[in-house]
Formats: C-alpha cells, structure tokens, sequence
C-alpha cells in the first residue's frame, strides 16, 4: 500500500542571473517496509527532493509546487503544519555524522529532547527509551555512552547515535541523504544492514539517497534515477539495473565498473563512438623516444615506514602514529599498480613520499635504480621531479584559481625548459589539452569555468607536459560522477598505452582497480597485507582483510542473483 | 611576565635621560650628579636590573620624576578609580553586547535588526573621545545634568577609595562608563552576530530542525549555547581593552585613574610611571588569559573531555 | 573534444561578470560610502586647487576673523563656510588639510603593517615549525596588549630617544610606526590561517612536483589565493589606524600642532567647547566620523560580499 506520495514536486533556487529549478514535477511514491533508492549524479537533484519532503530547502530555494500525502495526511497545507512532522512522522539522516551533532550537548541531552518534543513521556521514561534505541542500533555499553558528548564517538558509531536520534520518535517514513558515503566499505555495510534490519522490523518507508549504484543494487527494492531535476525513471531495482529503458539510466549503469570481470574500456553510450585517440597523439613527437621494457622495476621500494609525530616538541615516538608500516613493493617499467585500503590505510602517504612531498622516516624509495629518497641537491632532485608526476583526487583544489589554464600548463614546461620558444610553447600547451580532449580555447579560462571533469583532465595535461615515465594517480576519481569516471579511466588507459606510462594508481574503490591496474597491493593500517595479480586478487584472495574487503563491496552485480 | 619586566627596565634604562627631563635647563652639573646618585642611576646595569627586579616584586618601582612621589604610592591612590570605571564598562558592554549579538545573530532581517546593526557600524568608527566630547557637550553643557570631569565625592574605606556610595559619585561614573563602553559593545555585537549566524548554518542545526526541535530550542539552547563560547575569549580581550582606551576616557573626563597618570607620564617622559603600569597591565593580562583559560575548560566539553574514540 | 562554449571573456567582461560586481551595483551602502570616500580622498588630495586659504600661511590670517561662527548662523560670514579657529584659520580647509595628514598617517600605516603582517604570517604559515610557533607566540602577545597602548608605548620611547626639537619633525613617522607596529598581527593572524588552507591544497603539492621552488610557490601561487581576507581586514584596519591617529592626536601624543591632523583639530577645538564655539570642535569630529564610518561601510559590505560561508 503507498505510504508515501510525492506529486508534481518542484524546487526553484532564485538565483542572481535566473531562477534555477533544482527539481521539476516529481512524481514519487514509498510504500511501507520498503526502500526506494533515490540516485543521480551530482547536481540531479536527489538531495532536493529529500530535503523538500519535509520542507527543509536551505535558502534561497523554496518548494514552488507539488503536495506531499503521508498516510492520508497533506504534510504540505501550510508551512507552518510540517514542522510538527518533523521528527515524528519523518526522520532525516544526513550524510555527514561528523558535523550532525550538536557539539555541546551530550548524546543523551539531545535524545531525550528530541523525544519529550513529540512524545508525552517524562525524562526517565524518555532516557529509558534513548537508552533502548542506543542499544537497537549497536552501541555497546548504551548507558554510559548515554552521557558521553558526539566527539567521543568513532564516525560510524556517530551515525548510528543520528539514525538512532532520526528514528527516536518512531516516525514511519525515513530520508537517508547519502548516510555512507563519508565512511569507510566495511562501517558502510554495516550501516546499510542496520537501515535494511530497521526498516523490516519497524517496517518503515525509506528513502534512500545515494550516487552510489552498488549500495542501491544491494539495498533498495525499488529505484528512481534523476537527472537535472527531472525523473527519468523509476521501477524494480532488477529490473532498471538490468533492463533499462531511458537512455541516461543505460549511460549510468554502463559507466559503474563492474565488480566481477575486467574490461577493456568502459562504453560511453551517450557519444556513439567510445572516440579512442587517433593513434598518433601529438605530444608523443615530443617524447623522448624510449624502448618498451617489460619486466623492469621502475620502481623499487623497500622497508618504507613514515610516522607522524603529534607533538613537535618533544619528537619522542610515543605519540607519533605509524602510518605507513614497514612496507615494500615495486612497480615495474609500463604496467598499473594499484594500491588499495580504506582511510587511514597510508596509501596516500606513500604516493606522496614517492613523489618526496614527504620525507620516509626510514627505508628507501629506488627510481629507475636510484635511491630518490637520499637525494639533497636540488639540481639532481630537478631530474626525478621531472620524470615523476601526480595526479589527486580533489579536481577543485589541485589547480590555482588564479592562473590560467595556459599558465598552469605552462609553468612546469618553462621551469623545465626555459629556453623553449613563446610560439613552440603555446604549440606545446595546444598538444596537451588536445591529447586529453580539451579544445584550445580552453587555455584563456580560468579553472572556475570548467567542471569536475574537465579540471581532471587539465591536471593530467599539467602532469604529462614534463614528459614524465610514472603517473601517480591519488584517487583521481572518487570526487567524480560515475559517468564522468568511465571517461577520465578511459583517458587515462588510453594514455598510459599512446606514452608506455607507468601509473601507481592508488584508490579504495576496488572495482575502479580491477577495471585499471595489472597487479595490486592491499593497504590496511599501514602494513602491506598482500600483492598479487588483479585477476588472482579478486579470484582467490590471501589475506583475510582482502577477502572480509571483497565482501563488504557492494556490488552492482549482486542484482542477478 | 618577565619578558615585560625587562622591557619596562630597559625603558625605565636606556631611553633618554631621565634627569634631563626631570630639571630644567638652568640646574648645575653637581646637583644633576646628586640626583643621579639618590636615583641608582650610577649603579652597574645588572645591580639596577636586579633592584629593579626585586623592587617590582614588592611593588615599588622608584620616584616618579615629574611629581617626585613614590611610584607605589600614585598607583595604589589612582588604581580604584580605574578599576569601578572598568567593571563598570565592561558589564555594560558585555550584557549589553552580546543581547543585542544574539538577537541582530538570529532576527537577522526586521528593521530593528538593521537599526542596531547601523549603530554599531557607527559605533566602530566614533573614537572614543569624540563620544566624550558629544556626551559633555549634550548632557554636561547643554542639559547640566551630569558632572563632565573628576569622581564626584568618594568614600574612603581605607584600603579603596569608592564613589559608590555616593549621588555625586554614581552620577560622576555614568557618561565615563558609557563612552569606554560604547566602542567595545560594538565589537561584541558584530563578532556575537557572527558567531550565530555561522553556527545557524551548520549542520547541526539542520539536522535539529530535521527532527522537529522547536525554533526556541534551537535558537536559543541548541545555537546560543555554541554562540557564547567565543564570548569567554572576547570577554577577556574585552577587559584588556577596556583598561587600554580608559586612558582616553580618563583624560576626556579628568578621571583621576590610572591611565590619566599614564597619559601625563608618556607626555614628560616620566619613565617610573610608564614602566609600572606596564607591568601592572602585564599582570592583568596575565591574570585574564589564565581565568579565561579555566572558563575554557569548564565550559566547552571539547576540551573537558578528552576523545576515547575506541569502539567504532 | 570536449566542447566548452566558444566565447572567451575579457578582463573587463569578467569583472562584470563577477558577484562581486553585482553585489556592488546592487548595495546602495557600498556605492555610496565609496563616493563618499572618493570625494574625500580627492578634496583633501587637491586641497590647494579647491581652497582659496592657506591656513598654514600666517601671512593670510587675521585675528579679526577668529571665532567667526558658521556661515549659516547670524554672525557668520559666506567666506568661511564652516567658520574659523582662535586663529582665525578657516574651518574647512584647515580640515581638508588635517585630513590629508589623517589620511597619509593611516595609509602608510596599514600598508606598513600589512607587509609586515602578511610577510609574517605569509612565512609562518608556509614554513611550520619552530619559526611559526615563535611569530604566532609574539602575535599572541602583541594581540593582547590593546593597539591604542601600544602606540602610546612606541611613542613614549620614542620621545625618550628622540631629543624634543627632533621630535616634531620625527613625530609623523614615529605615530606611523608606532600605528602600524600595533596592528601588524591581526594581518599576521589571518594571513597565516589562509597560507595554512592554501598550503595543503594540491595545486601547492602539484607546484612542488613539477620542482617549483618554495619562493616562487609563497608568492605566485599562495599570496594571491590570500589576499580576499587581508584585504577586508585591511580596510577596516584602515579605519581603525585612521581613528587611533586622532586618538594619538587628541591625546597630544601624535602630530604636532603646527601640521594639526583632524585628532589635533578636535583636541585644540575641545578647549573652547564650554564656551560656546562649539564648531571648532564639531566639524572636525563630525569629519573623523563621516571618514571612518565611510570606509567601515565599504569594510563590511566587503566582508558579507567575500565571506562564503554567509551567502544568503
């Protein structure tokens, strides 16, 4: 029976320059005890739709039009009633649990709050209540934690203390925005059983928000894929995952790499010809011309270990952490090694004593049989800066918003060369962009005029102009949509085969690494669990950690079944 | 607190000539020498530093060259002028401040919002002796019904010279008080609003209205109690300040304080008197960091409790 | 190829383009206290091209013209539109003059203390360690001790080694340093946090890689991403040094009155507020309030504009 009906819902933001409509005549329902996945891509509106449920658009947006029915309930008569089903009738989980809690008030403070708003009970009914709820979403030792302020709290455990202050006043219809993506695949899957156990038991409505195509395969009953504003479709989990009809729900799910097999390329439906560079790209007249050499460490890395100490002061080693634990590896000349592990793992600590952002505190990074980490004249550190680049996650904060595209290209090849010609440079930066796809108007912008995806592709350009032999690639897609994710991998595989690059490509999305690398090594709390082949890795893991990994993922496939 | 005790010497040392400020023109070499030698001045640097030192602690800081009194002596007349003008002010300034924060921080549209915030803006930028000048000017001159100079009559208990306790005294202490505290009331104001306008914005707060919290609660429980933590660090500062621009407000209105001293002394280079109260401000400062420290602990459990993010 | 649209803006385009050019055309505060300024800064800049006196020419003065009252009251002449002094100075070009010495005191300042401050905290910020800990621990300290007292201190000394007949000439240096020494470390302050954002973003990491050098990183690449705070503060700084010049003046420790700025002004007019030549003294606050208050507008409207976490 629909418990929940959204009819012809609408968002508009005023903005400066026009009324930008965030969500057009949304039609959606929720029946009880099931959960409907809500996904698109950034900026498709789905966390509007969420928040405008329960009328709470920031500013300056507003709901235009549309009627939400709750039961046999109008929760959008006037502005003024919905505030009374807030908390009660709806709960709300918002994505981050860090920034969720009230910082000054004990977990317990804002329990019993939350439930003498709406329930008629007294403060020791309603403690016993919160000290219940705690309990029902796994926190251990609930009476004492009662007490305890939310930075006491581990990021998982603090978003059970908000889906337990969501569900405190046992409302019948739940919006989850996002409420994994800030944490880790094994605390996301444990997140996700408790949402899927208490919707059963409580048999709730839920919404769940998500860009997320592996935690709806695995979680929703039903799904409704936006796009700017619109639904484009809503149906079966199965049935859209596997059969669907719009052509932007079939670019979507195409573009999500799959967790079971490897391929080639990802195929982008929406240009016709996945368009693979012409053979020739132009930049590679300008490469030094090298044999392929197989089976050659490029690099060697033995016994690297980093800690960081808390305190400067007293640099003793009881407060430092060790976060990279007494590793070695070693890539070889032209392959793809990835790194995988969660937050925390150092994984990114190593990419960036690789690059010598950082100084290891013991142990030895060896480039093409040079030890680069005992380097102290700049002049010979200059020759490795060169044949070492680095590509990182965050497109937004890797170029200066004060240059331009051309200057930001230019200055590692002027710094590098400074003799090169005004005209050949500019020919130069022309090569670049064309090699990942950009035109050569693109030079005279400012990086604020492009998007996620575009500025991803101006920093491979800025890698690639020293002409480098290892690309260090930092998560150089989690902070991109899916679909924008296929295209930049794609790149990046093309180029890696034009330039015989050899790439370090570190992530924690382990699909993205089996579609990208040749061999893997699993990162977990600074220590090295395994490394072995991709094939074999995801075939017939070693490690416990690396098995207990694989069946956390949530996979896309998982829908076949 | 040393490092400020080696400036003031240093000053009280090396900066010009003393004598040369103290005497006229006409006064001979033999006496100048006479008085050199009655001052220490002829002792080796470390002895006149260790003096200095020891003096300090005992609250004697030599002769105030231009009135030729002990220096301890001056302060301990001057301090409670000062410190009523100052308590006083500050009160004001920090109810008066943070109310007026709290409520432009959260009505943040509303005519009543705009006109306060208009007035604080002019506030910031009225220096403090012109407000003086136009409080003398209006209920001083034009109305004749405050006094525009000195304390009015003072009751002395002994140890403190108080004009509390006096109709002459209490009105003597209203336009003072109020000038020192208008500038700084508009700092509170403005950093107090945005303090609740930033925390109004957070997540937090979203995430209360998404669970059905009323507005009271939120704006007043959930948003003031973060809003007022940054008020302990502005109190303090506040405070320092406040004994900093009573200088201006003393000389404006003849206040036989402190800072009144100060002024003088800067204007005929009376060393003494300017390295005592240096150390006497240092001390404050002191004093103010340390409580506002502790307040610090007491009141934000961030601090209070240390993480023991363990179970997770 | 990935299509961006095809036009490619000027700089001009891209400036009223810009919120921030929006913002401004559409805030009648920021347009019309920027006239404001701009009429002052030109007036008193030009000031011998707009007045027909030279209230520093004795030769032009006559004792028969002093205390004329405004020209609107009933003893007033229309050749002194504002009256005159007790020297017979005309009211209004003695402010304009005053106000160019307001102005080039509080400019060098805030521009002295801006190079100071962000060069600090600039290079704290950027380089860590032990060097940082030693610059923030000063601005800690320096951020306690109240501006206005730190300037009458670097004052005081000053007079101390500077001989008397030196000192009037020296005078409008030793307030500017002595301005700009007391305000260096909210620069400090602001650009060390913005330098500590700007540093750990990876467009910093990635100059490194390609083998930039720490120099040319700090100032290529970070200043310009820091200078949105450091110039907001800046201009309220500008206003803050502006009034703690007149403070200066108006204590009789700043400029000295033979090149009165507007704080002297109002020092030399409070003596004859009580009896009665209330312009004197009036003009020239009224001045200082309008200069301040100006500017302070223009500040806050800066703030709101360039602070992203309050966009409405």
């Amino acid at each position: 029976m629909t418990f929940l009906k959204v009819n012809n819902l609408s968002v508009d933001y005023q903005m400066r320059k026009e009324i930008v409509r965030a969500a057009k005549n949304v039609n959606i329902e929720v029946n009880k005890g099931e959960i409907l996945g809500l996904v698109g891509e950034s900026g498709s509106g789905k966390s509007t739709v969420g928040n405008a449920i329960i009328n709470l658009i920031d500013e300056p947006g507003k709901v235009s039009s549309g009627s939400v029915i709750l039961g046999d309930l109008n929760i959008h008569e006037n502005s003024e009633s919905i505030v009374k089903y807030r908390g009660n009738k709806i709960g709300l989980i918002f994505q981050d649990p860090q920034t969720s809690l009230n910082p000054i008030l004990t977990v317990g403070e804002q329990l019993i709050e939350t439930i003498q708003t709406h329930l008629k009970l007294s403060k020791e009914e309603a403690k016993n209540k919160s000290i219940n709820l705690l309990k029902e979403v796994g926190i251990k030792d609930a009476e004492t934690r009662f007490d305890n302020y939310p930075h006491q709290f581990s990021g998982g455990m603090r978003q059970r203390v908000v889906i337990s202050l969501a569900l405190c006043c046992e409302p019948e219809l739940l919006i989850a925005d996002e409420p994994t993506t800030a944490l880790d695949v094994s605390i996301q899957s444990q997140i996700l059983e408790l949402i899927k156990k208490l919707t059963k038991e409580r048999n709730l409505a839920v919404i769940l928000i998500t860009h997320d195509m592996g935690v709806i395969a695995e979680t929703a009953d039903r799904v409704a894929v936006m796009k700017s504003g619109n639904l484009v479709e809503i149906g079966e989990t199965k049935k859209i995952l596997t059969k669907p009809q719009e052509n932007y729900t079939k670019s979507l799910v195409s573009s999500v790499p799959p967790t079971d097999k490897k391929i080639s390329r990802f195929v982008i439906v929406e240009k016709k010809n996945s368009d693979k560079i012409e053979n020739n790209i132009k930049i590679l007249n300008r490469w030094t011309k090298k044999k392929r050499i197989i089976n050659q460490d490029l690099v060697e890395i033995k016994n690297l270990s980093k800690s960081f100490d808390d305190n400067f002061f007293t640099e003793s080693s009881k407060n430092s952490v060790m976060a990279v634990n007494d590793v070695s590896f070693d890539i070889k000349e032209g392959e793809s090694f990835g790194l995988v592990g969660e937050s925390g793992s150092g994984k990114s600590t190593i990419a960036k004593m690789i690059v010598n952002l950082f100084k290891p505190t013991s142990g030895d990074i060896f480039f093409d049989n040079v030890c680069i980490t005992k380097i102290k004249q700049r002049f010979e550190l200059m020759k490795f800066r060169k044949q070492i680049q680095m590509i990182f996650q965050d497109p937004y904060s890797s170029l200066n918003g004060r240059l331009k595209v051309k200057d930001i290209i230019a200055e590692p090849i002027t710094l590098h060369n400074p003799s090169i010609s005004n005209i050949d440079l500019n020919n130069y930066i022309y090569d670049l962009l064309e090699s990942v796809e950009l035109t050569q108007n693109s030079a005279d912008r400012y990086p604020h005029e492009f998007s996620g995806g575009q500025r991803q592709r101006i920093s491979i350009a800025r890698a690639l102009a020293t002409q480098p032999r290892l690309l260090v690639c930092d998560e150089p897609t989690s902070a991109l949509d899916v679909s924008i994710q296929a295209q930049i991998l794609n790149l990046l595989k093309d180029l890696q085969e034009q330039l015989n690059l050899t790439i370090l490509f570190i992530s924690h999305d382990l699909p993205v690494v089996r579609q990208m690398c040749d061999r893997i090594g699993v990162l977990k709390d600074g220590k090295l669990c395994e490394v072995s082949n991709t094939e074999d890795l995801f075939l017939k893991p070693d490690h416990e950690y690396t098995k207990e990994l694989l069946r956390l993922m949530p996979k896309i496939e998982s829908i076949y079944n | 607190m040393l490092v400020v005790a080696f400036v003031s010497f240093s000053l009280f040392n090396f900066v010009g000539d003393p004598i040369n400020n103290m005497v006229g023109e006409e006064t001979s070499d033999e006496e100048r020498a006479e008085l050199r030698e009655t001052l220490g001045l002829m002792d080796p640097i470390h002895v006149q530093f260790s003096r200095f030192i020891v003096n300090a602690s005992k609250g004697e800081f030599g002769i105030s060259y231009q009135l030729r009194r002990p220096v301890s002596e001056l302060i301990v007349e001057r301090l409670p002028a000062t410190i009523e003008l100052v308590v006083i002010s500050a009160l004001i300034a920090l109810i008066t401040g943070t109310l007026l924060g709290v409520y432009t921080g959260i009505n943040r549209e509303g005519f009543l919002s705009d006109f306060v915030l208009a007035i604080s803006l002019l506030g910031v930028s009225l220096p403090t002796f012109v407000i003086g000048i136009l409080f003398i000017y209006l209920f001083a001159v034009i109305l004749g019904i405050l006094p525009s100079f000195g304390r009015g009559e003072v009751v002395d208990l002994g140890f403190w010279t108080t004009g509390f306790l006096t109709v002459s005294g209490l009105k003597a202490i209203i336009l003072p008080s109020v000038t020192l505290s208008l500038f700084q009331m508009t700092y509170i104001i403005r950093l107090v609003r945005a303090e609740m306008m930033e925390i109004l914005q957070t997540d937090y707060i979203k995430f209360a209205r998404a669970r059905g919290i009323s507005e009271n609660s939120i704006k007043y429980k959930h948003a003031l109690k973060n809003g007022l933590i940054p008020v302990i660090t502005i109190a303090g500062i506040n405070i320092g300040t406040l004994i900093a621009f009573s200088i201006i407000t003393e000389t404006v209105f003849q206040w036989p304080g402190m800072g009144f001293l100060f002024i003088q002394a800067v204007q005929f280079v009376d060393i003494p008197i300017m390295s005592a109260y240096l150390v006497f401000i240092a001390f404050v400062f002191v004093m103010i960091n340390f409580i506002v420290d502790i307040l610090y602990y007491l009141i934000d459990p961030r601090i209070r409790v240390k993480g023991d993010d363990t179970s997770g | 190829m990935i299509q961006v649209d095809n036009k490619t803006l000027g700089t001009w385009e891209r400036i009223k383009d810009s919120d921030i050019y929006h913002s401004f055309i559409k805030s009648p505060t920021a347009i019309v206290s920027s006239t404001i300024l701009l009429i002052i800064f030109f007036c008193s800049f030009f000031v011998e091209l707009i007045t027909p006196y030279n209230p520093f020419d004795p030769s032009s003065l006559s004792l028969m013209d002093a205390f004329t009252p405004p020209s609107w009251t009933e003893e007033g002449l229309a050749k002194f539109i504002l009256g005159t002094d007790g020297q017979g100075r005309d009211m209004l070009s003695t402010i304009l003059y005053g106000c160019r010495i307001s102005l080039i005191v509080g400019f060098s300042a805030i521009i002295f203390s801006l190079i100071l401050g962000v060069g600090l905290g600039l290079t704290a910020g950027f380089f860590g360690g032990k060097y940082e800990m030693i610059v923030m621990r000063l601005t800690d300290v320096q951020l306690t001790v109240p501006s206005i007292l730190m300037a009458l201190l670097v004052d005081g000394i000053a007079r101390g080694l500077i001989s008397r007949e030196m000192h009037d000439e020296m005078a409008i240096y030793v307030l500017i340093f002595a301005i700009g020494i007391s305000e260096w470390p909210q620069f400090a302050r602001v650009s060390r946090a913005a330098t500590l954002v700007e540093k750990n973003k990876d467009y910093v990491s990635a100059s490194t890689i390609i083998g930039v050098s720490n120099i040319i990183i700090m100032f290529k690449h970070i200043l310009p991403n820091i200078l949105r705070p450091v110039l907001v503060i800046g201009t309220i700084g500008l206003a803050l040094a502006i009034l703690a010049e007149s403070t200066l003046s108006f204590l009789g420790v700043g400029v000295p009155p033979t090149t009165p700025s507007l704080g002297t002004l109002i020092r030399l007019g409070n003596d004859f507020l009580f009896s009665g030549e209330w312009w004197i003294t009036f003009f020239p606050a009224i001045f200082l309030v309008i200069l301040a208050f100006s500017i302070n507008l223009l500040g806050d409207w800066m703030r709101d504009t360039l602070n992203p976490k309050l966009k409405k």
